[in-house]
């Protein structure tokens, strides 16, 4: 009933600009436009923590270990969720660590792609040898199954946070070569490509400034993806110890921390969880939105 | 048909011999001395040093140390761990029934529930339970699997009590391993009360492993389901008037399953990875949890052996589901 009309916007939106219709796309997708307003309050709160949290995320109060979040019988305001083992406060540990996932996530992005649309452009360009021989690494790194992968590499160089950083691109470097491997062999049999062939232009030059720029959409959906696989991979290397050293607030190393405190004081392992799983989430529905935003033919009509 | 088997079977041979090359080059990345890392600060000289170096091998150019790696797997030496003194591929066969009931129980729970969440979903389409399902597929996407695990155990084992906190088997009960399978072994043998035990120690991880699986095996039921709905020889088969479930569950579903295969198949890889988390929260005497204790040890011949035979044994179960895929589905066999 209420389509019609946004259909006929639609269509006249697509009508004026791509980037007016992604837009539209976008806002249509309600869940994506939530998961965008999540993650903005997030980034605000990582960057701001200093003032937003009411105390340093390693002060240590003494006479308030274990203290419960404020609305229980024994919490109060001073620690609103509550404090941890060694009395610190959670809400603040909670908000320094967004710091801390964001910086690994924006990291683990930032270098797979780099790396990995390096590879699967030029695979991609090159054909013949070159293709196959990055094709086959590629395959052995997918065998080797996510965390596993991550769990060697950490094992190698060591446990902390640039490694874990290091480890987790190597784990979605073969993803994002094979879609810019795939992205640039479309591109390659279009005509405009012949054409600034013909024009004389340089082959570094055809692929970076000419191909690769119209190969970002399925890279920007899995870059969306890779941020909120890396916040998740982050968390679990420092569960496991691998990744972030205590006392630094990242959320896996508290929940690390604090698991032995698991059935005596639940406020402990909750929230740095949920704060995971709420950015994680939040991610995940940005990135099926832009997803059905970029991609055309996926666009509800 | 043979013809599809053994190009299929070949294809795995780079990618096999691929994971060797990472799991030697992995102990040879590991920064300070070899011989040090292996054989412990115990103050060589130069001369039991290079006598270290020998035994391990380590004095020969390195092509011709990969070969005789080669040679070792092939013959079933996977070496021996550091810590135990023990055959690397032992401990991990001792502890594989461990993890394959796990993975199990946990890949069968995430098929019955996710297939038929799938499908109701993808029927009832905009109702509630669809929008149920997809919450809870995208939370279950989203769920970082350690912090789920301690939840469950803060309420079944904490609050309520149901369940044990970790391990396979309540204590008081021992038998001598029959299939290695706990669920099964303890139907074998007369120990009363010895199943439920198996079955109340198995119940939480399952769940916690089947999350991530149980979500992607919902939402690729409900997507491929609500394509093949709209198919014109579905609309033939209601309009020959045949009963809705009927429709749905024989004609619609049998081919709306071939993209969850594929799905499926890929899961294995994410159970595999998942077992390292799960076996760990919960004291599951695995292969992963093995597997992390040798990371933490630096018992880097169980590192190296763990890893080659866990990629390994993704490898053959991802071939596995290849083949029987081109055989149930002659469209892939006779593509190229």
């Amino acid at each position: 009933m209420r389509a019609e009309p946004d259909v006929a916007a639609m269509s006249d939106a697509a009508a004026q600009s791509p980037a007016r219709a992604f837009l539209y796309a976008f806002l249509r997708h309600k869940g994506a436009v939530v998961g965008l307003g999540v993650l903005v309050l997030v980034v605000l709160a990582a960057i701001f923590a200093d003032v937003v949290a009411p105390h340093a995320p390693g002060q240590q109060f003494r006479d308030s270990v274990l203290q419960p979040p404020a609305w229980t019988a024994r919490g109060s305001w001073t620690f609103p969720l509550g404090t941890d083992p060694i009395g610190r406060d959670i809400l603040s540990r909670v908000i320094h660590g967004a710091r801390f996932s964001l910086l690994i996530a924006i990291g683990v992005v930032a270098l797979s792609l780099v790396a990995g649309i390096t590879i699967g452009a030029i695979a991609g360009f090159a054909g013949g040898l070159v293709d196959l021989a990055a094709a086959r690494l590629m395959d052995v790194l997918l065998a080797l199954p996510g965390l596993l992968l991550a769990i060697i590499v950490v094992a190698i160089l060591g446990p902390g946070m640039d490694n874990a950083v290091i480890a987790i691109s190597i784990v979605f470097l073969p993803h994002i070569v094979r879609i810019a491997r795939a992205a640039v062999l479309v591109e390659l049999s279009k005509t405009y490509v012949a054409a600034t062939r013909l024009a004389g232009a340089k082959p570094v030059f055809l692929l970076f400034d000419t191909i690769l720029p119209n190969c970002m959409a399925p890279l920007l959906v899995q870059a969306a993806l890779c941020f909120s696989g890396a916040i998740l991979e982050a968390a679990a290397l420092g569960f496991l110890g691998l990744g972030a050293q205590p006392p630094t607030p990242e959320w896996g190393t508290m929940l690390a921390d604090s698991r032995e405190f698991v059935l005596r004081a639940w406020w402990v392992v909750t929230f740095p969880g949920l704060a995971i799983l709420i950015v994680v989430l939040a991610l995940n529905v940005l990135g099926d939105g832009l997803r059905d935003a970029l991609d055309p033919r996926l666009r509800r009509s | 048909m043979v013809g599809f088997l053994i190009g299929r079977i070949l294809r795995v041979v780079p990618t096999v011999l691929g994971i060797t090359l990472v799991t030697f080059t992995l102990v040879r990345l590991i920064p300070g001395d070899p011989v040090v890392a292996m054989m412990g600060e115990t103050g060589l000289n130069a001369v039991g040093r290079e006598r270290a170096l020998a035994m391990l091998g380590l004095d020969r150019p390195l092509h011709e140390q990969y070969l005789i790696y080669l040679g070792n797997i092939l013959r079933g030496d996977f070496s021996r761990s550091i810590g135990t003194s023990e055959s690397v591929l032992k401990e991990f066969l001792a502890l594989l029934p461990a993890t394959l009931e796990l993975g199990t129980a946990a890949l069968l729970l995430a098929l019955l529930v996710g297939i038929p969440a799938g499908v109701i979903a993808a029927v009832k389409r905009g109702s509630l339970v669809d929008h149920a399902t997809i919450v809870a597929a995208l939370s279950g996407y989203s769920m970082p699997v350690f912090w789920w695990g301690l939840l469950l155990i803060l309420l079944f084992s904490g609050t309520l009590g149901w369940t044990p906190v970790s391990g396979r088997l309540g204590v008081q009960f021992y038998f001598e391993p029959i299939t290695g399978f706990h669920l099964i072994d303890s139907l074998l043998v007369d120990e009363p009360g010895a199943l439920t035990s198996a079955v109340r120690h198995v119940i939480l991880p399952a769940i916690v492993l089947a999350t991530f699986p149980l979500a992607v095996i919902a939402r690729m039921t409900r997507s491929s389901m609500l394509e093949v709905l709209n198919d014109d020889y579905v609309r033939t088969a209601r309009a020959k008037g045949l009963p809705g479930w009927r429709v749905v569950n024989v004609h619609a579903l049998r081919n709306a399953l071939i993209p969850v295969i594929t799905v499926i198949g890929l899961q294995i890889s994410v159970l595999v990875t998942g077992a390292v988390m799960t076996e760990t929260i919960f004291s599951w005497p695995g292969v992963g949890k093995w597997l992390l204790e040798g990371v933490y040890r630096r018992d880097y011949p169980v590192v190296q052996g763990g890893v080659l035979l866990l990629a390994l044994m993704v490898v053959a179960v991802n071939l596995l589901v290849d083949l029987l895929y081109g055989v149930v589905n002659p469209r892939i066999r006779h593509a190229r």
